[in-house]
């Protein structure tokens, strides 16, 4: 075996808050081979990029190194000057952040951010580091380099300015690249190809690679070597193989459980109980409120016909001078009682928009909108308010879809006084039996929405939802912004919903193993365009569409797991 | 996220609890200045409340004035009377110090009237401006555009000049705090306006908006109870700021003469009628009122400035 180009060694970084001193890293250790990829995995602030950080010298104020050594080359660096570390940084270590639309300056053109940092770190001419950039970004794949060399980065696509990104970090021919979720704001396709090429680059260039990520698809297809991470510390360290095959440590089995499977479906989501943060909930109490909704008249709850929407792209004084940008073109499709109709696409593909047409929450260009046989989208404002009752909505980002001045209280209540479901007196009963069926305690009613995590808030969100005791709920990536453990009890709480109390779903995603454990039928949309429905299990056996055919090819896959 | 170490208990805290342990009370425990300029800002504004228990004599009350003690010296003993006043006195005999403390009630009155008035006006404005867009949002910025290019001054007194034509001569001396008040706030709406505007363009496009518009609410309930609480931050800052200023346009429309009438001076009045004496010796019924204005102005200005650090997270 060759000697590590990077060891991390007992590293400890602390940070002293108003509430003590936090250790976010504790005893991480850790080696990077030449031309070795190795997987950081764990839970958000599990401090697998507070690592990445400390080794490239690149920790917040107040946040320092308490303890442990990194060493580099058989050179100890942590303990090195501010100077002497911004030297190394770079040269020797690059990094490839998550997200390319802020890493890249938009004032300077791609060429002249390349040939400075080449300068920066290379002795070498203005012509020649010219050559050395048009070089790199053959080398990174990115077509007609001549041209592309004089463009800003606005002009480039996000996987494209990610290879970007990652040929600024070859620039000095570092030793260790640190890339902290480089495709975690890519889509699936683009995912792929990024990860071929930093595979392809490591292999070729011996360059060793810390790629932190959360997502277990990435490891199980990208690296060779794993480290868990839990709390701060290193639970299981091992190859990837072993680690996904056979996991030691409770942790990794659990995190490894809670991963969706995209070859068969199951009844429920194995739930991840390391840790103590699931939540027993009960469902009879609900049920047995729930008013259950008479099924529709014609069996189809919610038909769509021809919906288009279309966005206005250039403005101008006379109508024909202006230019539309079609987000959503002529989408038809409907959902059945009790059914869980999955929209699945890629970014940018108007899954979102067809979500909040139906909401009502954007007007419609075109066609229309069925529910329960009536047309929404002839409705009189009165009519419409009728209409929202019955359907509510899932937000993506539990951040933002709770308003931080009420408190959880109110905003479970405010549905219910606003349509005059329970009289006053009864309101607060009904909020307490919300918050129970979604996993909440009493106590969490008197708190404020910051008070708890991203898994917390989406339950808030969904006991919000079902306040009315909806007939349609609209789920809009309900679990892109969560970790892997809280996606499953989130799932969970949604399947047993839909289950218990016969609720019809249209169920957006972009994680097509998510949707294959969730949905019926499933509906692919691609340039603001429905390319295929199928029921799910039809869809994912035998997709009949070239672009669903690609879509699930680039679905990570865990070979190594089992059922 | 990881749990928060205040999260993970059971009892939800009270509203004392919760105040006591904001990131805020925390940051101003921690801020030299804050605190010197708070304790500055809650003196006078006490004294100016508790202006009649303090001062020792009624400096408008004309049978208590003597004019014997006239121009008596700050703790200098007069030489008529022997009376000695911790001030001075100015020409008609009236003690200094009463005069600020009844002075400081009226410049803080208008003050913080005419920067609610302000605030009110900017609020409804920014929110319809911001929440509807439009037409309406067009309207309501292209007033404030007009009305900025105006120094705000001569708003002010334009206003006032209007306000004071238009009321009888008899009324015109009570009338003259209210319409002061007017023309400071309309002069003052618009940088409300527009922050206000800007934040609920933020804050509409967040789904929490969202959400209340598909419970059903109506746009007024929206604008009130969900994007009114969140933008609130930002508005304090402002007003805290503005009443600072506001204190000082009431003072130099009172200098210029068309602000608070004899009979209900203000810091500025007394401001101007002591610069008449400044040349000849008595310096004392300037100077006081005027390092009073400047305390007042000064420590709820840095008040503000604070405030607006300690409230951007991006400065942490």
């Amino acid at each position: 075996m060759t000697e590590p180009v990077l060891s991390i060694r007992d590293l400890t970084v602390e940070i002293p808050t108003r509430h003590g001193l936090f250790k976010p890293v504790q005893n991480v250790t850790y080696d990077i081979r030449p031309g070795e990829i190795r997987g950081v995995v764990g839970e958000s602030g599990a401090g697998k990029s507070m690592t990445g950080n400390a080794v490239i010298g690149l920790l917040d104020d107040p946040a320092r190194i308490a303890s442990g050594e990194i060493w580099l080359k058989g050179r100890r660096i942590d303990n090195l000057s501010v100077e002497e570390q911004r030297a190394l940084r770079g040269r020797e270590i690059g990094m490839i952040f998550q997200d390319p639309l802020t890493s890249l300056n938009p004032l300077f053109t791609i060429g002249e951010q390349l040939v400075e940092t080449i300068q920066l770190h290379l002795k070498v001419s203005a012509n020649e580091a010219r050559e050395r950039a048009l070089a790199l970004l053959d080398r990174v794949s990115i077509p007609d380099p001549k041209t592309r060399f004089d463009q800003y980065p606005h002009q480039f696509s996000g996987g494209m300015r990610q290879r970007v990104v990652i040929a600024l970090a070859l620039c000095s021919e570092p030793s260790v690249i640190v890339a902290d979720e480089p495709t975690t704001a890519l889509d699936v396709s683009i995912q792929a190809q990024v990860l071929d090429l930093i595979k392809e680059l490591a292999r070729e260039t011996q360059v060793g690679v810390i790629l932190v990520t959360h997502d277990m698809g990435v490891i199980a297809d990208t690296t060779e070597q794993v480290t868990v991470m839990y709390n701060g510390q290193v639970v299981e360290n091992g190859t990837t193989d072993q680690v996904l095959s056979a996991p030691k440590h409770e942790y990794t089995k659990s995190l490894i459980s809670a991963v969706p499977r995209p070859q068969v479906k199951l009844h429920r989501f194995p739930q991840v109980s390391y840790g103590g943060r699931e939540t027993a909930f009960k469902i009879e109490d609900l049920a047995r409120n729930w008013t259950k909704s008479e099924p529709s008249k014609s069996g189809k709850l919610l038909e769509v016909e021809g919906i288009t929407k279309k966005f206005l792209e250039k403005s101008a004084i006379l109508p024909s001078w202006r230019t539309y940008f079609t987000a959503v073109d002529e989408v038809s499709f409907d959902i059945k009682d009790g059914e869980v109709f999955g929209l699945v696409g890629e970014s940018g593909s108007g899954k979102s928009t067809v979500a909040r047409m139906i909401g009502t929450l954007l007007d419609v260009d075109g066609g229309r909108i069925r529910f329960d046989g009536d047309e929404v989208t002839a409705m009189t404002p009165a009519e419409i308010a009728g209409y929202r009752a019955q359907i509510q909505m899932i937000f993506q980002d539990p951040f933002s879809s709770l308003n931080p001045r009420m408190k959880v209280e109110s905003i479970v209540a405010e549905p219910l006084l606003h349509h005059k479901i329970l009289p006053p007196d009864q309101i607060s009963g009904r909020v307490q039996e919300l918050l129970d069926r979604v996993g909440l305690t009493r106590a969490a009613a008197a708190k404020y929405p910051h008070e708890f995590s991203g898994g917390q808030r989406q339950r808030i969100s969904i006991a919000r939802a079902l306040a009315t005791q909806p007939r349609f709920l609209i789920c809009d990536e309900p679990t892109s912004a969560l970790d892997v453990s809280i996606q499953a009890q989130i799932l969970n709480i949604l399947k047993d919903l839909q289950e218990h109390l016969g609720l019809t779903m249209l169920f957006i995603s972009h994680d097509l193993p998510v949707v294959r454990q969730m949905c019926d039928r499933v509906g692919v949309m691609k340039k603001g365009q429905l390319v295929e429905v199928q029921d799910t299990e039809t869809l994912f056996a035998n997709p009949q569409q070239d672009y669903t055919k690609k879509l699930l090819e680039l679905m990570p896959r865990l070979a190594q797991l089992s059922g | 996220m990881t749990d928060h170490p205040i999260s993970t208990s059971e009892v939800a805290p009270t509203r004392m609890r919760r105040a006591l342990d904001s990131d805020l009370f925390y940051a101003f425990k921690r801020s030299p200045v804050a605190m010197v300029s708070a304790v500055v800002a809650a003196v006078l504004i006490l004294s100016a409340i508790f202006a009649p228990l303090i001062a020792p004599t009624n400096p408008f009350d004309p049978a208590s004035l003597n004019l014997m003690n006239g121009f008596t010296g700050p703790m200098a003993p007069n030489a008529f009377t022997g009376e000695t006043f911790l001030l001075g006195t100015d020409d008609q005999g009236r003690d200094v110090f009463s005069t600020i403390l009844y002075g400081m009630r009226i410049s803080l009155f208008v003050g913080f009237a005419a920067v609610l008035f302000a605030v009110v006006l900017g609020i409804i404005l920014g929110l319809i401006a911001g929440y509807f867009g439009g037409w309406a949002d067009s309207f309501i910025m292209r007033a404030a555009d007009v009305q900025l290019t105006f120094p705000s001054i001569l708003v002010a007194m334009l206003i006032f000049g209007v306000a004071k034509g238009i009321t009888p001569v008899e009324h015109r001396d009570q009338m003259a705090i209210w319409v002061l008040i007017l023309a400071i706030g309309l002069s003052d709406w618009v940088q409300f306006a527009r922050v206000v505007r800007g934040a609920t363009l933020v804050e509409k496009g967040k789904d929490y908006v969202s959400a209340a518009r598909l419970i059903g609410r109506k746009p007024y309930a929206i604008m009130l109870r969900h994007i009114l609480p969140n933008i609130l931050s930002p508005v304090l800052v402002i007003a805290t700021i503005s009443l600072a200023l506001a204190i000082i346009a009431e003072a130099t429309l009172s200098f210029l003469g068309v602000g608070a009438p004899a009979t209900q001076p203000s810091l500025g009045t007394l401001i101007r009628v002591g610069q008449g004496f400044l040349f000849s010796g008595e310096w004392w019924i300037l100077f006081f009122p005027a390092c009073t204005l400047l305390a007042l102005a000064l420590s709820v200005n840095m008040l503000g400035d604070w405030l607006r650090d300690a409230l951007n997270p991006r400065l942490k």
